[in-house]
């Protein structure tokens, strides 16, 4: 799919995104905002995924460590063919399986559980020393928010992930700046984050992570360095494309009121047109 | 029924799980073994030295030790998850939940020194909240076995299993206490010697010292049955209940707080289905001093000696 083509979709998958925050009345969507067009160009560009084979030994894994945007990655599954696209109005209703965080054991494509932060990385060790002990060319994508790399987790992975070569690993992280409570900056300021990855031995990529010919680049087997995990530090704004959402700590959990709501569809309409 | 017990010769329990994991690994390329520098302590030198590639040691990082665990059950590899069990359980207790129990991985949770093993180094290396904390998680059976012979079984059981488990040993010698062919299980108890008058239920390094309590006992006229209860979840019911009713009495003893662990899991049967007398022996809710194993379990109540005393005086409860 062509980058034009892709800011399609991940307009389609905000707009689905924002309608079912509003109707649930809950819903991270700052951080669903800033994550989807890194989860629309890995699932309709770069990974090796069947709907129809969910569980295909081969399939490329995507690892959504920032579970609580778990809605994102449920309306790009949807989009994909995973699970019914009307499935998505049941967002957190009672005995859904789209609860607010991933499960893996309910929902098809799902790869493992997440929510509490700091998990998904070492996971991703996992499957991608796996992959290598198999001699298989599928690869292992990891999303980890900015601020959750405040977690001591993620840097035993990190340690690991050089120390084993793991170089069908590739560590996206969702630098969007703004964490829970407040800005990364003011709460434990981990950028820039570059220096820091290389240090432990990663190559890293920096980019515009709302940029899909730069995503898309970035993701691609050819800039993967032999023996080196990837990180890619992907510049994003939380609340991207809705202009009072954006760069607003406000928006973490927010859910608009009507009038929000209305405002930031037709904002998001007016950018599909 | 009544099966006869060595007490010479003393074997450490490690050594017959890494000689079970070498042979199964050498069947089944798919076992892998994920330590946290301790391929000394986890006795994995020989699997390290025949299968170089599936020995993965993620260094001093037990979060990332049971996250990769999961990862590489994903990609298809059954993990021996193996470290001293107070950093194991302790330290990635919520790995252990999300990345194992809730995502119903097939990863294999390996406690090694557990208990009072490291009883000289102090509270922070004594594992006695073990059972306690993973028996709270769903999807994860908590496995105590009491001699090398179980084991070995045991390994054999979880590498077949579809699930995670977690395996306690203890790097404690004890003696042999079942026959060379035992099946490992899951949920059963075994009677090690039947009895009517009271019933001794142990696991791990308590189950030759309940023996032994029970031949003392025999000395004073009191027939106790001793069941080995290696599987703490799930607990055999039936062996309990069947326990109360033939004896009117039991007796637990865990190398384990007796705040939710063996004690608490046979009481809860009892008290939910047929209440009578119980005594649970342990560690009675506090850090334990510093001594041996041996040495701290003696202090703690749990000598054969005193094992047998605490029986005879749970007799005077009985209706």
């Amino acid at each position: 799919m062509e980058p034009q083509e892709l800011r399609a979709v991940a307009n389609r998958i905000r707009r689905r995104d924002l309608q079912a925050v509003y109707e649930a009345g809950a819903g991270h969507i700052g951080g669903e905002m800033s994550v989807t067009d890194l989860l629309t160009a890995l699932y309709f560009h770069t990974m090796s995924i069947d709907p129809q084979a969910p569980m295909d030994p081969d399939r490329d894994r995507l690892v959504l460590s920032k579970g609580h945007t778990a809605l994102a990655l449920y309306v790009v599954l949807s989009e994909k063919g995973f699970i019914p696209k009307e499935e998505i109005s049941t967002f957190l209703r009672p005995n859904s399986r789209l609860n607010g965080h991933p499960n893996r054991v309910k929902v098809p494509g799902v790869e493992t559980n997440t929510g509490p932060l700091g998990h998904g990385l070492p996971v991703g060790v996992g499957m991608a020393t796996g992959a290598k002990l198999d001699g298989a060319a599928w690869r292992t994508f990891v999303i980890t928010g900015d601020g959750e790399m405040q977690e001591g987790s993620n840097w035993e992975a990190i340690m690991a992930a050089a120390q084993f070569k793991l170089d069908n690993l590739t560590l996206i992280i969702d630098h969007n700046r703004l964490q829970q409570g407040a800005r990364l900056a003011e709460t434990n300021d981990l950028a820039p984050l570059r220096p820091k990855l290389e240090a432990f031995g990663w190559a890293v990529d920096e980019i515009d992570g709302h940029d899909m010919a730069q995503i898309c680049h970035a993701l691609s087997p050819q800039t993967v360095v032999a023996g080196r995990p990837k990180c890619i530090v992907a510049h994003t704004n939380k609340g991207q494309g809705i202009s009072f959402m954006t760069d607003n700590v406000a928006w973490h959990h927010k859910v608009p009121n009507e009038e929000q709501y209305k405002q930031a569809m037709a904002e998001l309409e007016e950018a599909a047109g | 029924m009544n099966m006869p017990f060595e007490t010479a010769k003393l074997h450490d329990c490690r050594d017959a799980f890494t000689a079970m994991l070498e042979d199964l690994a050498a069947e089944n390329h798919a076992i892998v073994a994920v330590c946290n520098d301790s391929v000394g302590s986890s006795k994995l030198g020989g699997f390290r030295d025949k299968f170089p590639q599936r020995l993965i040691n993620v260094g001093i990082a037990e979060q990332n030790m049971v996250g990769v665990g999961a990862g590489l059950a994903n990609s298809g590899k059954i993990p021996f998850v193996c470290a001293a069990s107070p950093f194991l359980t302790g330290r990635a207790l919520e790995q252990i939940k999300a990345d194992v129990a809730y995502s119903q991985t097939n990863v294999k949770l390996v406690g090694i020194s557990s208990g009072m093993a490291y009883g000289e180094l102090g509270p922070t290396h004594h594992s006695i909240e073990d059972f306690a904390w993973i028996r709270a998680l769903p999807n994860v059976p908590v496995i105590a076995p009491a001699d090398r012979i179980e084991t070995a079984a045991a390994v054999k059981w979880a590498a077949e299993h579809d699930g995670g488990c977690f395996l306690r040993l203890s790097r404690v010698g004890v003696p042999d206490l079942l026959p060379e062919d035992h099946v490992f299980e899951l949920g059963k108890a075994n009677i090690l010697r039947d009895g009517d008058d009271v019933t001794l239920i142990a696991n791990g390094v308590l189950s030759h010292r309940a023996m032994i309590a029970a031949s003392l006992l025999e000395q004073r006229g009191i027939q106790a049955r001793v069941l080995n209860m290696a599987s703490v979840r799930p607990i055999d019911q039936d062996a309990i209940l069947t326990a109360a009713r033939d004896t009117g009495a039991i007796l637990t003893c865990e190398e384990h707080t007796t705040f939710g662990g063996l004690g608490s899991a046979v009481a809860e049967v009892i008290v939910d289905h047929h209440p009578v007398p119980m005594t649970r022996l342990g560690v009675p809710g506090v850090f334990a001093h510093t001594a041996s194993a041996n040495a701290l379990l003696d202090d703690f109540g749990m000598s054969p000696d005193a094992i047998a005393d605490s029986a005879a005086e749970l007799l005077t409860r009985k209706g």
